[in-house]
């Protein structure tokens, strides 16, 4: 019965969407120091959700206070609609000698990857929302994961009396410059998810001095930036 | 699969070894395997006593400060820059840490994991022996030393003094060992008394098995097996195996691969043959310190300036092969400068035996400048003087003269050897700067009481003597007599002060190197003028303003001065690693271009030593203010 209820329910979506949201139903408490953090960034051609598309995804794990860089993921996209104005600075070229993936494919892999680990972005917001819209076009649901981002992160860490316009949104530059970041081959999505994650890193330093945040903490927005 | 981030981390670890031994797909192969890590100053990432990280760590930016805690007294080992590896020491030896590494500012550290690495140690010679000579450097930490004891003084040694080909390990003949019935209490008690961390057990005169030090603790302290178990129960077996003729690297590894510290020798190498000594890791230390003593010793025994001159070229090599395997700056600094002082030593001796006459009073000789203040790496000019006892008036020619026949020889002898003639003559065959304690002291009052501009000058050469030979008594009265003087007249040093801070900075307003104007040297950059001699000059100066005895060494300098002032501890500690980094360059360049390295031709620098030169140069700045503001250079200015 409730086999078939279940076949039912999930009637429409691939056997690897219906691992991924099994995994969400563990109610275990979660610590930071445990918890997986997938830092990640996409390029795309636009910032257009319905025309634009993603070129690339790349992402990186942090955990325990460090990088994995044996845990990352970097997946470049067959593109359909191409636009040639970002190529210049995407760097990433239609026909470059890089394996690609189908959307489906590579939408695939980047479920299997995440997993139910947090997710870390810059403006978060844009890149979840281009995943999302992906999905949709797969006939999935949106992401389950927790989000995170760095640019209300990094607002929190900084002392009240410092922030002169609380609406103000720091870009990624702005970020690593205020936090002695140094930038190299920015506009690379795994390059960026880099450097998000080193400036993660520090943000979190700053907001964890004395390690007694709890998971929970993470997810506060006390000035509703 | 692309992966930009490993690809960016191998743009880094290229550049430093031993990564820079491996080929690239094997490099990236680790780059894949990387942890970063981020630390905010003050956050350790591993502390004394710790148990050992399954990873090694390299510094990416920032800096680590490696310290030791000794009798609740923290005292700073090393400090690990950029390209810096550190944390290995206890990986290769599988023990605790002996050191904390705690970031001494905002520092991102990548931590390299000890499986991934070790496989490529085992294919590539280079990185063998670059880990050998690492670890090896890291003896400068004497509780390694200390704690192992002397193992192996009571036992003869093959002795070995081929110096620069792969030597041969030098085992311990005839070990000490036990039977399989032995008990755990008797073999303790026989390794405490012996001193020894590792016993062999034997059956048949064959090794069957080995306990060490680890095994006593592991098996008996924790309770696990009885004081009257016998050796069998709690040896590790086999023991691993090696023939006789195995030469430093190779007995390293086969320690790396197995795990332990301790190798049997046996006849045909393996566990059924006779045994026929141990090999210690502790022995492998040993006889990669032995270059430098066995140097010692020759030129102790040397008879003749073409024996030394040759020992000299000897130490040249040696010196070049410690800068390529990347041996701590300060370790290489006191050994070059510890032979180089034998040389003199040797020499001055030698010419005192071709006098016609024992010397008619006491005397001392003093080794000026970078000499005396044990710098001196690359054979540049000899700078010395010589101080004789104060004699009558009427006897004061006839002894003068004595000594400058002796100097003048001395000062021939040096030339032949290898160091250049002082072209300023300021050398102890000059009667100006050989002459009765009573003189010079009368010369430093000189200085001090009447400086002027060539006073200045001298007193940076003529300040930093050392006692090189002879009667230590008097080198010291001066010294006594000198900072007595200097505290009646603190103009003096407000002179020296401002003659500091008026020489030009190493960096122009746009960032950009000053070069030298015009002249031979056009487009040059002087690193000892512009960058050295700030740093020393500063040192110095300030060092006399605190009557600092017997600290006549930059690092030493501003070691003594950090611990004195508290507050300005950062400063003088930058000061001191900005000084190694500098002098670690001009050396490098010398031997580079066989000069002294001081002039530095820019475009021959990649941009990534550009940029550490640049870092280097910031405390001098920072220190030139300090001195504005101790001596209140403000209103002479």
């Amino acid at each position: 019965m409730s086999n078939l209820f279940s076949n039912l329910f999930n009637k429409d979506y691939p056997e690897y969407w219906n691992i991924y949201c099994a995994l969400f139903k563990s109610k275990k408490k979660q610590t930071i120091k445990e918890t997986r953090f997938v830092v990640f960034d996409t390029e795309t051609t636009g910032f257009d959700y319905k025309n634009d598309r993603m070129l690339c995804i790349g992402a990186t794990v942090v955990c325990d206070d460090r990088i994995m860089v044996n845990d990352g993921f970097e997946v470049y996209l067959k593109q359909d609609v191409f636009n040639p104005n970002t190529v210049r600075i995407h760097g990433i070229l239609k026909n470059e000698k890089l394996t690609t993936f189908e959307e489906s494919e590579a939408l695939l892999k980047f479920i299997e990857y995440i997993k139910n680990s947090v997710l870390v972005a810059h403006h978060a917001g844009f890149d979840i929302n281009m995943v999302n819209t992906a999905l949709k076009r797969h006939g999935l649901q949106k992401l389950k994961n927790k989000v995170l981002d760095t640019g209300i992160l990094f607002k929190r860490s900084k002392h009240i009396v410092n922030i002169i316009d609380p609406k103000k949104n720091y870009s990624l530059d702005e970020i690593c410059q205020e936090l002695k970041i140094s930038v190299k081959d920015r506009h690379t999505a795994a390059g960026d998810a880099f450097i998000t994650a080193i400036a993660f890193l520090k943000i979190m330093s700053k907001l964890n001095k004395d390690g007694n945040m709890s998971f929970k903490d993470l997810f506060i927005n006390p000035m509703n930036y | 699969m692309k992966n930009t981030i490993a690809e960016r981390i191998q743009d880094f670890l290229k550049n430093y070894p031993p990564f820079n031994l491996l080929n690239k797909e094997d490099l990236f192969s680790i780059c894949e395997q990387v942890q970063v890590i981020y630390l905010e100053k003050g956050k350790f990432i591993f502390t004394q006593t710790e148990a050992t990280h399954n990873m090694f760590y390299i510094t990416n930016k920032g800096a680590i400060k490696l310290t030791q805690i000794e009798n609740e007294k923290t005292n700073i080992m090393d400090m690990c820059d950029e390209g810096d590896i550190f944390g290995l020491r206890a990986l290769i030896l599988k023990q605790h840490y002996y050191m904390n590494a705690e970031a001494n500012e905002e520092t991102i550290v990548y931590g390299i994991p000890a499986d991934i690495f070790e496989p490529f140690v085992e294919k590539n010679k280079n990185i063998k022996n670059y880990l050998i000579t690492s670890f090896a450097s890291n003896v400068k930490d004497p509780s390694i030393v200390e704690e192992k004891g002397n193992t192996s003084s009571y036992i003869k040694k093959e002795s070995n003094n081929d110096l620069f080909n792969l030597q041969n390990a030098k085992y311990t003949k005839s070990p000490i060992t036990c039977d399989l019935t032995t008990t755990a209490k008797n073999i303790a008690t026989t390794m405490r008394d012996a001193k020894i961390g590792a016993m062999v057990v034997v059956e048949n005169k064959k090794p069957v098995g080995i306990i060490t030090n680890k095994d006593l603790r592991d098996k008996i302290a924790t309770g696990d097996f009885s004081l009257e178990c016998p050796a069998k129960k709690i040896m590790t077996s086999p023991a691993t195996t090696l023939p006789k003729h195995i030469t430093i690297p190779e007995a390293h590894v086969s320690m790396l691969k197995n795990d332990t510290s301790h190798i049997c020798i046996t006849k045909d190498g393996t566990p059924n043959s006779k045994l026929i000594g141990i090999l210690s890791i502790h022995d492998l230390v040993v006889s990669l310190g032995n270059n430098p003593s066995v140097l010692i010793k020759e030129t102790k025994r040397a008879k003749k300036s073409k024996q030394l001159r040759s020992i000299r070229k000897k130490i040249d090599l040696l010196l070049k092969q410690y800068l390529e395997q990347e041996l701590p700056f300060a370790h290489i600094l006191n050994i070059i400068s510890e032979l180089n002082s034998a040389i003199v030593t040797r020499s001055i001796e030698l010419c005192l035996k071709k006098m016609d006459t024992p010397p008619p009073v006491k005397f001392a000789w003093m080794a000026l400048g970078s000499q005396g203040r044990r710098e001196q790496l690359l054979l540049s000019d000899q700078d010395n003087a010589l101080i004789f006892e104060d004699v009558e008036e009427t006897k004061f020619e006839e002894t003068q003269s004595y000594f400058l026949t002796l100097s003048d020889k001395v000062v021939k002898y040096l030339n032949t050897i290898g160091f250049e003639y002082c072209p300023a003559d300021m050398m102890a065959s000059n009667p100006k700067w050989c002459t009765s304690l009573n003189n010079w002291k009368k010369q430093f009052d000189e200085w001090i009481f009447n400086p002027n501009s060539s006073g200045i000058l001298l007193s940076s050469i003529f300040f930093d003597y050392e006692y090189a030979y002879g009667e230590k008594k008097l080198t010291n009265e001066l010294t006594e007599h000198l900072l007595n003087s200097i505290n009646q007249n603190n103009r003096f040093l407000t002179l020296l002060a401002k003659d500091i801070i008026e020489k030009p900075s190493p960096i122009g307003f746009f960032r950009q190197f000053i070069v030298e104007q015009d002249g031979e040297h056009k487009d040059f950059f002087n690193i000892k003028i512009r960058a050295l001699m700030p740093l020393i000059d500063a040192a110095r100066v300030l060092c006399l303003s605190l009557n600092i005895k017997n600290a006549n060494n930059t690092l030493l300098r501003y070691r003594k001065l950090a611990e004195l002032e508290p507050q300005n501890e950062d400063l003088y500690q930058s000061c001191e690693r900005a000084f190694r980094t500098l002098l670690k360059f001009k050396t490098e360049q010398g031997i580079l271009h066989n000069t002294t390295g001081k002039l530095i031709e820019l475009e021959s620098l990649s941009k990534a030593e550009k940029l550490k030169l640049k870092r280097a140069f910031k405390p001098i700045k920072e220190i030139q203010e300090l001195l504005i503001h101790r001596f209140a250079l403000k209103q002479i200015l």
